[in-house]
């Protein structure tokens, strides 16, 4: 019988040293809200982290908690309870997953950290940058906690980046600063905040030299790995516990290199992968292209928590044009230039671009991208239907044919 | 040693159809059977396999390559290795039509739209999404809704002659929509028309027609309406191979064929095939 292929990935080592950052960070969460000091801000994903951090707020991002309920696979059953009050099953499922378990009362951090609730905000921050559902979202959950709701309202489909936006942006940054005075009960301290800026900076760029070993053949990490090695990026940008877990990282997957130990046996395709990852299918996935001799080795999303422009020098200007340039924020043509350049310096087969249903903000497909780059670079795309974290839109058998007829077909160009 | 009238064959379990195609060593179609998938894929495609050697009187023995494909690919017990559906079809179709190709297959549970360069190399493809809509399983569905048999349909439409057009994406709401028709008084196999003309509106949306276009697939072989609709649409000739539900099924054999030699060339010792 035509028997499907076992594979062996192999394993990062610092990924237990990320466990812990994780479990730590959590656990640090947690006793602040069950005491009431620090104060715990909330805070969307690429939002103003390093000012709430300066103020000494814990932050708390719903994101990243919503996709430990995709990657437990949790979400799928609290989604409808968000529906049902309203958020439509069409918008971000990490926004109807997030509450729909909140209004059930049950979160991934009880059997993971033994936590039993996420903790309580002394105040929301988001940034539009992304999407507009972050705001809804923060805003259900001011009103549920009762807590103070802030906000930055940041241009969408920017082309160039100019003067005008950064000025704009860097206004709503520094307006932030006399309402969370108030909330943080201290005066802010702009020293505080330069070096919350350098250790962000420290932290991206670590990170960027982590994601960039994939240009090594073979490849020392998958998209894979990186979805989960990205938390510190994401939860810890702005703290020096992130800086040293990276540096541990980092020097493993240098070595890798070094022995030519690639992360996919036996390596002979290599994709960029556009848009979200599917959580509750990592690790299928993962298996899915091993077991192709193929290398997810790249993606927009991973290289989304690269915050280049950070300066501390000019914090407020540097963070409006850090968080304006990000991927998400730009116009087509400047994705498709920024696109170009990762296939080239990841030497890329081929693309895969995940159209999730329920996050169109990075579903870069709709808008015949995937035409204009393959007619640019004659490398060819695949594209698969999915979602980050409603399984209700995905098959499986779909996606793995589709996958595999991909890889024949890049086989075939090969000869 | 290999037997001195080798057979190669191809297996396509679709998730409505299991489709066996046996071909000769000069790519002759010599043998084939066609039945439903049914729950026990390995059975139905063991069933099939005799049926198809029957056929072409040829015995297990002279089996000199087998791959299966479709959805039901991993089941096969007899198969030798597997692969896409998309490049069986790619490769079935590329046989009867050597050159740039686009080629279109409704099945039963999907649709794929594959593109082929002249060198017979593939380009670019797309399967259909999470929806009925455009597949075996829509009509299969209006038929139900109708209460006509599911053979009926093709004689039925030819008949149409004021077809009635169903506005929406979605076999719920097309559904709503013929039971609205009837209601009217629309004539039934003007209505039919409209399913089938609903198909092809969905398979032209998944890609441009470019090149030559081939159709193949269950729908397409029990169907042929179709293929003179989507000329229609398109304003231009369409191919359709011999026996167009089993390109899947001869695409896999040719794979077979390819990989039996290939094995013949790394082992100079044997004598060749055919
Ligand atoms: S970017 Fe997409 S996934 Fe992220 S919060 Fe917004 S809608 Fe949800």
């Amino acid at each position: 019988m035509a028997e499907e292929k076992k594979v062996v990935r192999k394993k990062i080592a610092a990924a237990a040293d990320l466990n812990n950052f994780m479990r730590d960070y959590y656990l640090e969460l947690d006793a602040a809200a069950q005491k009431g000091s620090p104060k715990i801000a909330w805070c969307t994903s690429v939002g103003p982290a390093e000012i709430l951090r300066a103020f000494g707020f814990l932050v708390y991002f719903p994101e990243t908690h919503s996709a430990m309920l995709g990657a437990t696979r949790m979400a799928t059953e609290f989604i409808p309870e968000a529906n049902a009050i309203g958020y439509s099953p069409d918008i971000c499922s990490y926004l109807t997953a997030d509450i729909g378990a909140f209004l059930k009362g049950v979160t991934p951090l009880e059997k993971a950290f033994n936590i039993k609730s996420v903790p309580k905000p002394d105040v929301l921050v988001f940034n539009t940058n992304q999407c507009r559902d972050v705001q809804d979202w923060f805003n259900w959950y001011g009103e549920k906690f009762d807590a103070p709701v802030l906000g930055v309202h940041t241009y969408r489909g920017v082309g160039e980046v100019t003067d005008k936006h950064i000025v704009s942006i860097a206004k709503q940054l520094e307006a932030l600063i006399p309402p969370l005075e108030k909330i943080a009960g201290r005066p802010f301290d702009i020293e505080e905040l330069r070096r919350t800026v350098a250790l962000s900076r420290e932290c991206s760029e670590l990170w960027k030299k982590i994601l960039d070993t994939a240009a090594a053949r073979p490849a020392p990490l998958t998209f894979f790995d990186g979805t989960t090695l990205m938390g510190p990026a994401v939860v810890g940008r702005g703290t020096q516990k992130a800086v040293d877990v990276y540096k541990i990282l980092l020097a493993e997957l240098e070595e890798r290199i070094r022995k030519g130990e690639g992360a996919v046996e036996n390596e002979k395709f290599r994709i960029y992968w556009d848009g979200m990852p599917v959580w509750g299918r990592l690790s299928a996935h993962s298996q899915l292209f091993s077991s192709l001799n193929t290398n997810v080795l790249a993606s927009t999303y991973c290289n989304s928590w690269i915050f280049s422009a950070l300066d501390p020098k000019d914090p407020f200007t540097s963070m409006a044009r850090a968080y304006t340039e990000l991927f998400i924020v730009r116009a087509d043509e400047a994705k498709e230039a920024y696109i170009r350049n990762m296939l080239n310096f990841f030497s890329v087969d081929g693309i895969i671009y995940h159209d999730a249903k329920t996050c169109p903000n990075n579903s870069n497909c709709r808008y015949g991208m995937p035409q204009r780059l393959e007619k640019q670079t004659g490398i060819p795309s695949l594209t698969i239907n999915g979602d980050l974290n409603d399984l209700r839109m995905i098959s499986d058998e779909q996606t793995k044919t589709n996958v595999e007829a991909f890889i024949e077909q890049l086989q075939e160009r090969r000869g | 040693m290999t037997p001195a009238a080798p057979v190669y064959v191809g297996t396509d379990v679709g998730a409505s159809r299991t489709k066996v195609a046996v071909l000769d060593a000069s790519k002759r179609l010599v043998g084939w059977e066609v039945r439903p998938s049914g729950i026990d894929f390995t059975v139905t495609a063991r069933q099939c396999l005799e049926q198809a050697l029957a056929m072409a009187g040829a015995s297990e023995e002279q089996i000199a390559g087998a791959v299966s494909t479709g959805y039901g690919r991993k089941n096969v017990d007899y198969a030798r290795d597997t692969r896409t559906e998309i490049g069986c079809h790619a490769a079935g179709c590329y046989h009867y039509f050597p050159t740039a190709i686009t080629i279109i297959d409704i099945g039963g549970q999907d649709n794929k739209v594959i593109k082929l360069d002249a060198a017979g190399r593939r380009t670019s493809f797309k399967m259909n999404r999470k929806c009925a809509a455009g597949t075996g399983a829509f009509l299969e569905e209006m038929a139900a809704r109708l209460a006509i048999p599911l053979e009926g349909m093709n004689a039925l439409a030819a008949r149409s002659t004021d077809m009635v057009k169903l506005g929406s994406f979605c076999t719920v709401f097309s559904a709503t929509e013929v039971l609205e028709n009837i209601r009217h008084g629309k004539k039934i196999e003007d209505i039919v028309k409209g399913v089938f003309f609903s198909v092809i509106r969905r398979v032209v949306e998944m890609d441009a027609m470019t090149a030559e276009v081939v159709m193949t697939g269950g729908v397409v072989a029990h169907n042929p309406i179709i293929v003179q609709m989507m000329e229609d649409l398109i304003g231009r000739p369409i191919r359709v191979p011999e026996k167009p539900q089993l390109t899947g099924a001869i695409g896999a054999a040719l794979y077979a064929m390819s990989a039996a030699s290939e094995t013949v060339t790394l082992n100079p010792m044997e004598e060749p095939n055919g």
